[in-house]
């Protein structure tokens, strides 16, 4: 049901992300969604990735901090209102969410939405409760 | 001839110099081995005795006391009196978390607010003089310092101590300040705060700053000068000796004479301690002729310095010392306050996340000294959200703020970007041109 998602801290210099796409395009990983948390002097480089363990370790390998989270990704409608039944589920059901980014796939006709939560388990089912479907993370993987 | 607090001695004869000095050297070496166990053992395992001392040309002989002794006999370990006789605590921080304790009797203290005095009447100060004392007040001997020396002269003193710069100003106004007692960054600062508020140097009344408790250049000291509008001296001491005032710049501003009457210097080669003698760069050393709590033989400062005994055209005999050039040791001084590296380690230490590995950045904007302290994230305290990593940078500036009494912008880096332990220079930049 969970998504492993890699995040990597990176300072906030130049060139410290393309050493991390440098190593990922070397091991011919697939990057399916990434967002950045900037402050002034770092980033936390978050990512989905078609090859997770491989990723964390190789970056891992290159002197980086790195950390497997486990969030979750829903499929929602990519129409108005889509993003908006989502959240009104998880604000009904009380559950917080730490951050969240979308992306679309052009395969696909909907939008993703990663989201970090609290409790994967509790949002999950609340999410498929109100109609939202959760996609496993192989489904992610292999987009 | 200018004006000045004690005539006789600051006039005196190299020759008659000699003799006082011998005097007073005779009868503290005596003092310190009777009432000082440390001072005794030491003597008595070198194989000195007081008897071999009979005038300062054996100075010499007698061994170095050194930062380590005192933390050593920390706390009142050293004091050659009673404490009964002891009227006031002074510290200033150590190498690590424990201070450096000095104390004084009322003599003490009578002879610190004279050579101070001194000072402000060498740069033309006198009882009609209001005195803004802008230094930080409490175990830092800067405030009271020169707060009891202006007084001394029978001054008018304004105690602002330090903060506020805004009401600062104001009261320098209001009240007419003559003369303004403080470090130079914060000198700068309130030049400049000053112009920000409108107010012109036309509408002070100061003459005179005395500016201390930190490394600055002479550039500084225009700058200073034209903000101001004033004569900008130097004032240099250290608590371990006394506080600020064992020596002071003249007019000529080309080297501080030393009050040699209580404070005998000497130059050594800080590797052999071998004393080098007058026009060499080397590290200041003195040895205290009339202390009475705590006296000190052969004192290593770890500033490097020089002596001269040139004539001077203020007329004075007193030796002049060079502004210090540097540090023996890897002291720093930020806003005033001592800095040892191996407290930002120990400091580190008690914060379980984070590895003692550490680059300190010390530089200065504009007249603002700034820390920043980089440190590293590593697989075990990186988390994946912006809070944890903040919160974990709050925990660390938190600690040394507790530990240096400073506040430090702390920055995390990547893991294993900073240099491994291998001598402590690396660790340290310190972009300031100071010296």
């Amino acid at each position: 049901m969970v998504v492993k998602q890699i995040s990597v801290f990176v300072e906030n210099t130049s060139g410290r992300l393309a050493k991390v796409t440098k190593i990922l395009a070397e091991k011919n990983i697939d990057i399916q969604a990434l967002c950045i948390a900037d402050t002034t002097d770092f980033g936390i480089l978050r990512m989905i990735v078609n090859k997770p363990d491989e990723a964390k370790a190789a970056i891992r390998e290159a002197g980086f901090a790195v950390k497997t989270t486990e969030v979750i990704a829903v499929s929602i409608e990519d129409a108005p209102g889509g993003l908006n039944k989502a959240m009104q589920i998880l604000a009904e059901s009380d559950i917080g969410i730490e951050y969240m980014y979308a992306f679309t796939e052009k395969r696909r006709n909907d939008a993703l939405v990663i989201l970090r939560v609290e409790n994967n388990e509790d949002a999950a089912k609340a999410l498929e409760k109100g109609g939202v479907p959760v996609i496993p993370g192989e489904v992610i993987y292999n987009l | 001839m200018n004006k000045c607090w004690n005539e006789k001695i600051e006039f005196m004869s190299r020759d008659e110099m000699h003799a006082l000095q011998s005097e007073r050297l005779v009868s503290q070496v005596k003092r310190v081995y009777e009432n000082v166990p440390f001072y005794r053992a030491k003597m008595d395992k070198e194989g000195v005795l007081p008897g071999d001392i009979k005038s300062i040309d054996d100075l010499g002989k007698l061994p170095f006391t050194t930062k380590q002794d005192l933390r050593d006999n920390y706390p009142f370990g050293l004091f050659a009196t009673p404490m009964d006789e002891v009227v006031r605590i002074h510290a200033s921080s150590g190498t690590t978390g424990k201070q450096t304790v000095v104390g004084y009797t009322a003599k003490d203290l009578e002879i610190w607010s004279e050579c101070v005095a001194r000072g402000f009447t060498m740069n033309g100060a006198d009882s009609s003089s209001i005195v803004q004392v802008s230094y930080g007040y409490g175990l830092f001997t800067g405030g009271l310092g020169a707060h009891y020396g202006a007084e001394y002269m029978g001054a008018t003193v304004v105690p602002t101590s330090v903060g506020n710069t805004a009401r600062q100003i104001q009261l320098m106004v209001d009240f007419g300040a003559t003369v303004l007692c403080c470090t130079p960054s914060y000198a700068t600062y309130l030049g400049e705060t000053m112009r920000d508020m409108g107010i012109d140097k036309s509408q002070l009344k100061l003459k005179l700053g005395v500016f201390g408790a930190e490394p600055w250049t002479e550039p500084m000291r225009d700058r200073i000068e034209e903000l101001l509008g004033i004569e900008a001296h130097d004032i240099y001491g250290l608590s371990e000796i006394m506080g600020p005032g064992v020596s002071m710049d003249c007019r000529e501003k080309n080297g501080l004479h030393v009050w040699e009457d209580h404070f005998v210097p000497e130059i050594i080669n800080p590797d052999t301690g071998e004393n080098i003698g007058a026009d060499v760069n080397g590290e200041l050393v003195f040895t205290t002729l009339t202390k009475e709590a705590l006296p000190l033989i052969r004192y290593r400062t770890r500033d490097v310095s020089r002596i001269s005994y040139k004539p001077c055209s203020c007329g004075r005999t007193a030796v002049k010392m060079a502004k210090p050039s540097g540090r023996t040791d890897d002291m720093l001084i930020i806003r005033g306050v001592n800095v040892f590296p191996s407290q930002i380690e120990s400091a580190l230490l008690e914060v379980e996340e984070v590895e003692p590995n550490y680059l300190l950045i010390v530089d200065r904007e504009d007249t603002h000294d700034t820390m920043e302290i980089q440190i590293e994230v590593s697989p075990e305290n990186f988390a994946d959200n912006v809070r944890g990593l903040e919160a974990l940078t709050k925990k660390v500036s938190g600690k040394i703020q507790s530990t240096l009494g400073l506040a430090a912008k702390i920055h995390l880096v990547e893991p294993k970007t900073l240099q491994r332990s291998e001598g402590k220079a690396a660790r340290v930049i310190d972009k300031r041109k100071l010296y």
